[in-house]
């Protein structure tokens, strides 16, 4: 197999999986989710539990990749430098949140979804792309 | 009513790590929907689409598993569809700005000790919930 097909491979296999996971945390629910973020109402922590047990089972691999030159299939390690807390991150994460708080989905559970064939999930994935698009346009950052 | 679900959360989440675990020690990639989305579309990296687009596709094989076989795993947003329309631009604008998502910057950077994704994360629950919060005083929905 080229590294290329192996690395198409490995991505569908943790695409997957992570569909999966997501599935099971309860996570494509929106209704759940914005219970989390619903603070005033009936409060569901589940979401807190998710990102513990995720956290949990991701840490190591930055300990375990620190150690190494190179990753399994690819020549090099592709994380992102680190770049200053600036107003761009700042507003970008806001109005994520904000967008999140308004619709329930963030990106990993609306795509999850879009498999229902709904409309309202794949309003929400046809604006989201729309809304990259425009920051890819406008505003992009130095690196895109 | 929303359940609290502690295992299932636990469990769910371990399996969304270990799916980015895979990616990160597979490939060297972090697991950041918002990013692999934008970049499966954006990328000018030689086969930079390709490995994108394969993880997105693994996600929707999930969805459809889910849907044939344990479809009460997936539900639908109790919002309006309208309301989805400008969620979906403002989650759109904000993860292309922000530089990540849940994942990206709540799983993965955190995971990492990535001081910005600790502050974006915050500031994306904060956000979050302010926003709940504020549709609830409106009275906007239930």
């Amino acid at each position: 197999m080229s590294p290329g097909r192996r690395r198409s491979a490995l991505a569908l296999a943790a695409g997957a999986l992570f569909g999966v996971g997501l599935g099971v945390s309860g996570m494509a629910h929106p209704g759940k989710v914005l219970a989390f973020l619903d603070v005033a109402g009936d409060w569901d922590p589940t979401l807190l539990f998710v990102m513990a047990g995720a956290i949990g089972a991701h840490f190591w691999a930055y300990r375990w990749a620190g150690r190494r030159s190179a990753p399994l299939f690819d020549e090099r390690f592709h994380i992102p430098p680190g770049k200053p807390i600036d107003a761009r991150l700042s507003l970008g994460a806001v109005l994520f949140g904000v967008g999140w708080g308004v619709g329930g989905y963030c990106p990993g559970p609306a795509v999850v979804s879009l498999a229902t064939l709904g409309m309202p999930v794949l309003v929400f994935v046809v604006s989201m792309l729309l809304g990259m698009l425009c920051v890819h346009r406008l505003w992009p950052a130095s690196n895109d | 009513m929303s359940e609290f679900t502690p295992y299932s959360g636990l469990v769910g989440g371990a399996l969304i790590g270990l799916a980015a675990s895979l990616l990160l020690l597979g490939s060297g990639r972090i697991a950041g929907v918002s990013g692999i989305a934008a970049g499966a579309l954006f990328s000018r990296e030689a086969d930079g689409r390709g490995w994108r687009l394969a993880f997105l596709a693994g996600m929707l094989a999930a969805g459809a598993a889910f849907v044939a076989l344990a479809p009460q795993a997936i539900g639908p947003s109790p919002r309006p569809t309208l309301w989805l329309g400008i969620a979906g631009l403002l989650v759109g604008i904000g993860t292309r700005l922000g530089s990540g998502c849940t994942s990206g910057h709540g799983v993965c950077g955190i995971s990492r000790l990535s001081a910005r994704s600790l502050v974006a994360t915050a500031l994306f629950l904060g956000a979050g919930m302010l926003t709940v919060l504020l549709i609830r005083i409106v009275g906007a929905a239930p």
